[in-house]
């Protein structure tokens, strides 16, 4: 398959292994951002076939993973009304909130239906203009355009029955939270390819300069991670720290202006809490008051629910890429997929699902 | 497959209605006529024909395979198949893989009040079709009508008997270090051709199920190697799940080459668009065949010689080492687990 078998062939993939290999003089940890990569990364076993010197770890990156648990009990109180078709993306349907998840809602009689685009779930208010249909507006900036599509148009075609419940998180502040923590082990980021194909990578550039670390906008197959990863280890064996674009096939520096454009006319910075994490200044998106008739939050009053996280989970600690899965107790124990007590375990993006599903075996077995 | 010109040769009996009605399931005249004008027609039998309560069969001597399974897929047709075929093929196929030959199925339908009888007609016409090329007779049937909004718009049943041949002792608890896993070809093409088919995706594909009986394939197996460990149809949860089901009855774990695992271009576009791996994804027209290493070729070359088997692969080996788990390696040289999934696959956000 064009675009994919390319970026999927071993030798390839060898090739630039053996010039990393051949690069490599001392330890370095590296960050994937984006759980994406972080699952063609398990998934591919790059972290198996790596120098030893080269440790990568897995970023916040997961747009399920970091949805924090008051938002899911939000979302669980819109969805469970009878007067309203609650719509999502379908990784979010089983994310546990404080007592349930959303399939379980659907199981009691809720409307919830997987979409595929925030675009169907404007089609599902065209076609039902007696009930109040809901989006689960999640993600980074990846999905943000498509979302303020979906209220720019509704607005234009006056649709009053169509609103999002949002929680859109941006990347470049979670990074820079990341590198300011007294913790820090991260030396080089690759960026996620798609966030970068939307916003270029301007805003990534102080960021280096600050902290002095290599960002590699990466894309997510197997020859892309690597690539990402020979050139991150390059700028740090060479003592630079740039933004060094790896997925030239959809990125330019620049980003795209239009969806750039339409984000920020529909939806402005605000602060926003990570799961795991905690609240990060300026690290999302909220709907600007122009089009407040669309924010769900405000149309069914749920903005007042405030939800503690548990603290048996350390997937804040994971996220941050303090710790790996296999180093947490509960993990494959107290903690699976069945029986997730942090979202790094639910979302198959997650690096806790990530680690169970492909590398749970010991390692001297595999 | 369903063929128009099966449709287009077999015009829609005149009946009273257009459409079903509550009274079509009552026992009363108009079910007597839906017997008589659609069923008879399609399936009709010696043993059929009798409308007794039951069938009354003479088998074969040997062990018999007995199986059931109910169909509910929405919607109820889809590129390459219906709901009828697909009834009608399951049932088969479960018989087929304990190395039995399918003698004799029972059809049970619910129907929605309203179904277009020229819904049903066709459906029907695919049934007995698929019940031809697969050799069985359908001996005994129901029908019952609910009302409309309680069931979408039919379900299907369908149970089969079959009898095993002397000599051979297929199980899942089978497999044993050395054997050779074999697939009869691609995979997810009846998973992606329902999924894409659903309201709502709106991209086109060329995706079409894979429904098709199996136990002609499965005979053929046999008489080159008898001594097969193991047949399954890896239908939910995928070919993923059916190996860990092997290695779980075995006690023994299955290590797959990543690369040798055919899926057809358009089913992998599907996939990699709605973030699914077709590993677990439905099949309904391929199995999985353990067999002692020594008779793999043999096994792979029977395979390919028939039109149901020509992309069959070697897929991997049956090892000692992790019981219970299913391994690949992939194309860098890593290994991974293939785990069994988690409830319903669900199309990731990015």
């Amino acid at each position: 398959m064009k675009y994919l078998d390319e970026f999927r062939n071993p030798d390839l993939a060898q090739t630039i292994l053996s010039r990393i290999r051949s690069l490599t003089t001392r330890p370095w940890v590296i960050m994937e951002i984006c759980g994406g990569q972080t699952h063609s990364i398990i998934r591919n076993g790059i972290d198996q076939i790596l120098p030893e010197e080269i440790e990568l770890v897995h970023g916040p990156g997961c747009p399920v993973c970091v949805t924090p648990l008051e938002t899911i009990d939000k979302a669980i109180a819109i969805a469970g009304r009878p007067d309203v078709i609650f719509t999502s993306f379908g990784d979010m349907l089983r994310v546990p909130g404080s007592h349930k998840d959303l399939l379980m809602v659907k199981s009691e009689g809720g409307d919830v239906r997987t979409v595929y685009s925030p675009l169907e779930a404007l089609q599902i208010a065209r076609e039902n203009p007696h009930k109040e249909v809901v989006f689960f507006a999640v993600g980074f900036e990846t999905t943000a355009p498509g979302n303020a599509m979906a209220i720019h148009r509704a607005q234009q075609e006056g649709l009053t029955n169509f609103s999002e419940l949002v929680s859109h998180v941006l990347v470049p502040p979670a990074m820079e939270a990341l590198l300011s923590s007294p913790h820090n082990r991260v030396q080089a980021y690759l960026a996620a390819g798609h966030v970068c194909t939307i916003m270029g990578w301007e805003e990534y550039e102080p960021i280096a300069r600050k902290y002095q670390v290599p960002i590699i906008p990466t894309g997510f197959e197997p020859v892309d991670i690597l690539e990402g990863i020979y050139l991150a280890v390059r700028q740090l064996e060479t003592g630079r720290h740039e933004v060094e674009n790896q997925y030239a096939r959809s990125v330019r520096r620049e980003g795209n202006r239009p969806a750039q454009e339409l984000v920020a006319r529909v939806y402005e910075i605000a602060p926003r809490k990570w799961r795991g994490i905690g609240e990060i200044p300026a690290s999302g998106l909220r709907i600007r008051d122009a089009y407040a008739a669309f924010d769900a939050e405000k149309k069914f009053f749920v903005d007042d629910i405030q939800v503690q996280e548990p603290e048996t989970c350390i997937s804040g600690v994971i996220l941050q890429g303090l710790k790996k899965p296999p180093q947490c107790p509960a993990f494959g124990k107290e903690c699976t997929p069945q029986t997730p007590l942090g979202a790094t375990m639910v979302s198959s993006e997650g690096a806790c699902a990530a680690y169970y599903r492909y590398q749970r075996l010991a390692p001297e077995t595999v | 497959m369903t063929d128009f010109p099966e449709t287009l040769s077999c015009p829609v009996p005149i009946l009273d209605h257009d459409t079903v009605q509550l009274a079509h399931g009552a026992g009363g005249r108009l079910s007597a006529q839906l017997i008589e004008k659609l069923f008879l027609p399609r399936f009709g039998n010696d043993t059929l024909n009798r409308l007794e309560d039951q069938a009354t069969l003479t088998l074969p001597s040997g062990r018999v395979s007995f199986s059931t399974d109910t169909y509910v897929v929405d919607p109820i047709f889809f590129p390459g198949g219906n709901i009828g075929e697909l009834a009608v093929n399951g049932t088969v196929n479960d018989i087929a893989m304990n190395g039995a030959t399918p003698l004799f199925l029972s059809v049970g339908f619910v129907l929605e009040e309203g179904l277009p009888l020229e819904t049903l007609h066709r459906i029907l016409v695919s049934m007995e079709a698929a019940a031809k090329r697969a050799g069985v007779q359908i001996v005994t049937g129901d029908t019952k009508v609910v009302n409309k909004g309680t069931c979408d718009q039919l379900y299907i049943n369908t149970s089969g008997i079959g009898v095993v041949p002397e000599g051979v002792h297929l199980s899942a608890a089978r497999c044993e270090p050395g054997d050779q896993v074999l697939l009869s070809g691609t995979i997810a093409d009846h998973g992606m051709a329902v999924l894409t088919s659903r309201k709502g995706l709106s991209f086109q594909s060329r995706v079409h199920s894979d429904t098709a009986a199996l136990n002609h394939l499965v005979e053929a197996l046999l008489e080159v190697c008898p001594r097969i460990h193991a047949l399954r149809d890896p239908t939910r949860g995928g070919v993923a799940t059916t190996l860990n089901e092997l290695a779980a009855a075995s006690r023994v774990g299955i290590q797959l080459r990543g690369d040798s695992i055919p899926v057809k271009p358009d089913v992998r576009g599907a996939c990699e668009i709605l973030g699914i791996d077709p590993l677990y994804v439905a099949n309904e027209g391929k199995l999985v065949a353990v067999v002692p290493g020594s008779e793999a070729e043999a096994v792979l070359t029977a395979m390919r010689s028939r039109p149901e088997a020509r992309e069959a692969q070697i897929i991997g080996e049956v090892v000692s080492d992790h019981p219970g788990t299913v391994t690949m390696t992939t194309g860098l040289g890593g290994r991974r687990i293939v785990d069994m999934p988690i409830g319903e696959q669900l199309p990731r956000i990015c």
